[in-house]
Formats: structure tokens, C-alpha cells, sequence
């Protein structure tokens, strides 16, 4: 089977709507057809990624420590679009660290969040073969 | 060109499924193909036959069952968010003990698989949502 680029970009708030929640279940399920896979978070879509969400008193499940098992699937390129940060008053360190594991320097431990500028991220969309919205 | 298609919402509340009906009725007129058309989220409502709109209105779901029809469209309704939001068909109401099935002509319900194997076989994937 041929191998693309997939680029996933997450544009919402992680609660209020199902689309971060469902996104994450085609990443996840994507992840088996062994494809060249980025995921992109701008606008409301880098709340997705803050550290510390507690939804007890809202009675959804709080699947953000899911993203901390991309790298076990081998998904290690996660954009953050700088001015979505900047606009929100976030910065990388309110995100999770995420991390993976490179085979090819002895298992070292490498961060998989970039944050880029709105002109980076259009170029990757630019490069990327199927980019799927959510 | 052969085109994936993914429909991200649901009929009447939203333009995509609307738009994404016009794209895929444009571009095979024009000759081109439609690999297959994913319905997610909410876009799962569009397999339903169980919808009355208002005789005055257009008809969102006999409009795909019947584009489908006429091309030998593939019109794939996402398992994971049908089950969340009630698109049964024969096989989902014995597994799940359903009274009924509500599945429209000319869809189907699979896996999430179904869209990423449109995204790798397709020239492009055009996704109509929110």
C-alpha cells in the first residue's frame, strides 16, 4: 500500500463538541495503516493539548491522556501553531510533554510537539497529501 | 480525478452535506470519480431513512441514496459514530439488540479503516464539515 502524508488538524476545544474526541479516534485507528502521520492543532484546537484538564464536574471522559500514547504509535510530528498559542495567553509549557522513543538513537526520548508560526503551518498543510479537518 | 469525500455533519442543521451532494454530483458529471463518500460525526445522519423533512423541502438523504443508485456509489456510514448516534443496520440491530434498522439505500456501515483507505487511494480527499 502506498505511503502519504496525513496531516489531522484539530481546530476545536477538546469538550463542547465531539470533534477533538472522534479526530483522536481516526488517529488512532489510522495509525495501523502505517502512513507518514501529522497532527496540527490551531485555534481553540490547542486547548487540546493543556496539561492538568480535570472534566469530572462537566461527566466527560477526560480522554486527553490518550495523546501521551502517540508516540507508541509511532506519531511524533504534533504542530502547535504559535499565534493560536499566543491569542489564548498559552505557551508550550501549559501543554502536556509529549514524547517519543527514537529507534535509531538508542530508544532517546525526543519531544513530538513543534510549535510553529502560521506560515510554517501553512507550508506542512502545503506538503501534506491528505489533510483531514476536524 | 478520483476524489475521497468525507462528510463531517449532519443534514439540514449544516450547508457540508448539502455541499458535499453538489460536489459529488459536479464532479461526476464532469467525469471524474468518486472513490467512495465517509460519513463521520454527525455526517452519520445523512444514512438515516427514518427522516421526514417537510414535502417543500429537498430530500438530503433520498438525494444520496439516489446519487448513489445512478453512479454505483460507495456510501460509507462510520460504525463508531453511527452506534453513538442510532444508524442501524441489519447486522448493528442483532448485535445490539435494536427493534429496528434505520439504514438509507445505497449506504453501508464500516470502520474508520474505510476513510483512511480513501485518503491513500484517492488523488484527493476533500473533507466538507464545520
Amino acid at each position: 500500500m502506498a505511503v502519504k502524508k496525513f496531516l489531522y488538524v484539530n481546530r476545536k476545544a477538546p469538550y463542547g463538541t465531539i470533534y477533538a474526541w472522534e479526530s483522536l479516534e481516526v488517529v488512532l485507528i489510522g495509525a495501523a495503516f502505517d502512513q507518514d502521520v501529522a497532527l496540527a492543532f490551531i485555534d481553540d484546537g490547542v486547548y487540546q493539548l493543556v496539561k492538568g484538564q480535570d472534566t469530572k464536574e462537566i461527566g466527560m471522559k477526560n480522554f486527553s491522556p490518550t495523546y501521551a500514547a502517540l508516540g507508541d504509535y509511532d506519531i511524533n510530528k504534533i504542530y502547535v501553531e504559535k499565534e493560536s498559542l499566543d491569542a489564548r495567553g498559552l505557551t508550550v509549557d501549559d501543554l502536556q510533554h509529549l514524547v517519543w522513543e527514537d529507534e535509531d538513537e538508542d530508544w532517546a526520548e525526543k519531544d513530538s510537539i513543534k510549535v510553529v508560526t502560521a506560515s510554517e503551518m501553512a507550508e506542512i498543510m502545503d506538503q501534506s497529501e491528505v489533510v483531514l479537518s476536524f | 480525478m478520483k476524489f475521497g469525500i468525507s462528510v463531517h455533519e449532519g443534514p439540514y442543521t449544516h450547508q457540508a452535506a448539502d455541499s458535499a451532494y453538489f460536489f459529488c454530483k459536479a464532479a461526476l458529471d464532469a467525469g471524474h470519480e468518486i472513490f467512495r463518500v465517509f460519513f463521520y460525526h454527525d455526517g452519520v445522519n445523512n444514512g438515516t431513512n427514518y427522516a421526514t423533512p417537510p414535502q417543500d423541502d429537498r430530500n438530503v438523504m433520498n438525494r444520496w441514496s439516489e446519487l448513489a443508485k445512478e453512479h454505483d456509489l460507495d456510501l460509507v456510514v462510520c460504525v463508531a459514530a453511527a452506534q453513538r448516534r442510532g444508524i442501524v443496520d441489519e447486522g448493528e440491530q442483532q448485535r445490539n439488540g435494536k427493534e429496528g434498522k434505520n439504514i438509507a439505500d445505497g449506504f453501508r456501515i464500516s470502520g474508520l479503516g474505510q476513510l483512511i483507505e480513501a485518503g491513500i487511494e484517492a488523488d484527493r480527499t476533500i473533507v466538507f464539515g464545520d
